[in-house]
């Protein structure tokens, strides 16, 4: 089953709150943020497709908002699919898929560090790479290096 | 009997007392920054029961240098050598992973005698890891000649390195479209040699260490991880493989010359202990050194004259799109990710390392081990830390 088909199976599913986008290189589908968690459940659950393996999940910062990607694999039928979820600048929150794919948690917490994004209903959104009192999301495009850290020049 | 009854209340009643003193309240360790079973800095928290862990919380972020932010302001060219400070124990392999994916991104044909210097060179940097893993895993289980014996022959391959690119831990060899040179002369002989020692010493590796009864019974069914564990909290390479899970993408998702090879993949059957116990662990990666090893032997054989570096411009400019390519390292599959806006840098690059997720497992199967064998358990998963904190 190539992405097309899985868009249209998620299309029969969900109707509008999923959109097929057929770019050459990496064609993906376009999941509204109120909708994920469903659609990622559906994805892992559907006997048909099982996806149980999240290989990357990640956050890109475009201009106009924030986009979440899932790149997704069924280690029983070698399918793949690419899930991205756009998030609102000003409302940067998400629902957490931690209790879908485990290996999400420590992604999530990722990102949350690097981009502020807001993972609804995770266990422990803490920072994980920086330290806890680090000012700021560094892979934020507006990112302000800063001067200092606990009064050491950096 | 009446006399018997006594003395088994009498013990009883003695135990519970027991149990009242001995139940204390619970401790919490910190272990790290630096433990001889971290190869890197690496800090645990450990909330134990006297001897026995009940919780483990890592602390990673040690070595965080902001990779992926670095890569954002530097073109593509600029940074491949940070690519060699991803995992520097395989950065031969990191090399190539980045590679391919610009490559996939802007539609890049490798000419054909550079693919098959890439796979000898990723295949040379496997065994150069997994002889190190060798040595530090001996060393975990109290054994330090292991440690001398795997740099021993590790020298070899940092010699054929040094022979190749003049480094001898951070390459920067691979280039976007090739390599950076071609074999030196001599190459291919030394190369081969070491072929002959590499499969000579790999016996007398398995009688000093594999089936060292005393190493058995420290890694025999210490930190078992089900299969269907490991692939929730996306463990990858050879410590999946140890679970008894045949992936490799190697195998099952091909990429470079790797088809053209003929290799098996070895997974873990619980031989001594547990299918996915630490000893599987170490012993899939003996195996895969034996495999490297032939993988070696073909390329020598086959590799074809020819070009060694496709055209690329310096001003290097590829197509916006994004792709994400995985590539099979020692330690499991990186990731890249890689967003193009159609500029000479990335808009966003994304690094997905092995570590990262097999250390996430961690906590969740050290449950209930005893600290001296919670060594062992992490020692089994072979993290490197820059790889984990990029």
């Amino acid at each position: 089953m190539n992405i097309q088909e899985i868009a249209d199976k998620l299309k029969a599913r969900f109707g509008e709150s999923v959109n097929f986008q057929d770019n050459p290189l990496a064609p993906f589908v376009r999941v509204k943020v109120d909708t994920i968690v469903q659609v990622a459940q559906f994805l892992k659950e559907t006997p048909d497709l099982y996806f149980d393996s999240l290989m990357s999940l990640t956050c890109v910062d475009y201009p106009a908002n924030f986009t979440i990607v899932y790149h997704l694999f069924s280690m029983r039928h070698l399918y793949k699919v690419i899930l991205k979820v756009e998030v609102p600048k000003d409302n940067a929150m998400v629902s957490t898929v931690e209790n879908i794919w485990r290996a999400a948690n420590w992604f999530e917490r990722e990102i949350y560090d690097l981009f502020g994004v807001k993972f609804e209903g995770h266990p422990n959104l803490i920072r994980i790479l920086l330290p806890d009192d680090w000012e700021g999301h560094p892979l934020r495009k507006d990112y302000q290096y800063p001067a200092t850290y606990h009064g050491v020049p950096l | 009997m009446n006399q018997n009854q006594d003395y088994t209340t009498i013990v009883k009643k003695a135990s519970s007392r027991i149990e009242e003193i001995i139940i204390g309240e619970e401790m919490l360790i910190n272990m790290g920054p630096q433990h001889p079973s971290t190869h890197g800095v690496l800090n645990k928290v450990l909330k134990t029961d006297g001897e026995i862990v009940d919780e483990v919380f890592p602390q990673i972020g040690y070595l965080h240098r902001g990779l992926e932010k670095i890569a954002e302001k530097l073109n593509y060219h600029q940074f491949m050598p940070y690519t060699d400070r991803i995992d520097y124990l395989g950065a031969m392999n990191c090399n190539l992973a980045y590679a391919m994916t610009v490559e996939k991104l802007a539609n890049i044909e490798v000419p054909k005698r550079a693919e098959y210097i890439r796979v000898l060179m990723a295949e040379l940097n496997r065994i150069a890891s997994h002889l190190l893993f060798f040595g530090t895993m001996g060393m975990e289980t109290g054994a330090f000649t292991p440690l001398l014996y795997g740099f021993r022959e590790r020298e070899q391959i940092l010699d054929l390195f040094e022979m190749t690119c003049g480094q001898r831990l951070t390459y920067n060899y691979i280039r976007i479209g090739g390599c950076s040179d071609d074999l030196p002369n001599g190459f291919i002989e030394k190369a081969r040699e070491f072929c002959n020692v590499m499969e000579k010493k790999i016996k007398e590796y398995h009688q000093l260490l594999s089936y060292n009864q005393i190493f058995i019974n420290r890694m025999a069914k210490i930190g078992v991880l089900p299969p269907d564990l490991a692939i929730a909290f996306g463990v990858t390479g050879p410590n999946l493989r140890a679970s008894g899970v045949n992936w490799d993408l190697r195998k099952n998702e091909p990429y470079s010359v790797y088809p053209e090879m003929d290799f098996a993949i070895p997974v873990g059957t619980g031989k001594v202990g547990t299918i996915g116990d630490s000893w599987d662990r170490y012993f899939v990666r003996m195996q895969e050194i034996e495999q490297s090893v032939r993988i070696i032997r073909q390329v020598l054989d086959k590799i074809p004259a020819g070009e060694i570096r496709a055209k690329v411009g310096r001003v290097f400019k590829p197509p916006a799109g994004e792709v994400y390519v995985r590539a099979e390292n020692p330690r499991g599959e990186l990731g890249f990710y890689i967003v193009s806006d159609g500029s000479q840098n990335p808009y966003r690059l994304k690094i997905r390392a092995p570590s990262f997720s097999n250390l996430s497992v961690v906590p969740e199967i050290s449950r209930g081990t005893m600290i001296a064998d919670f060594v062992i358990l992490l020692g089994s998963f072979d993290i490197v830390l820059p790889e984990i904190d990029r």
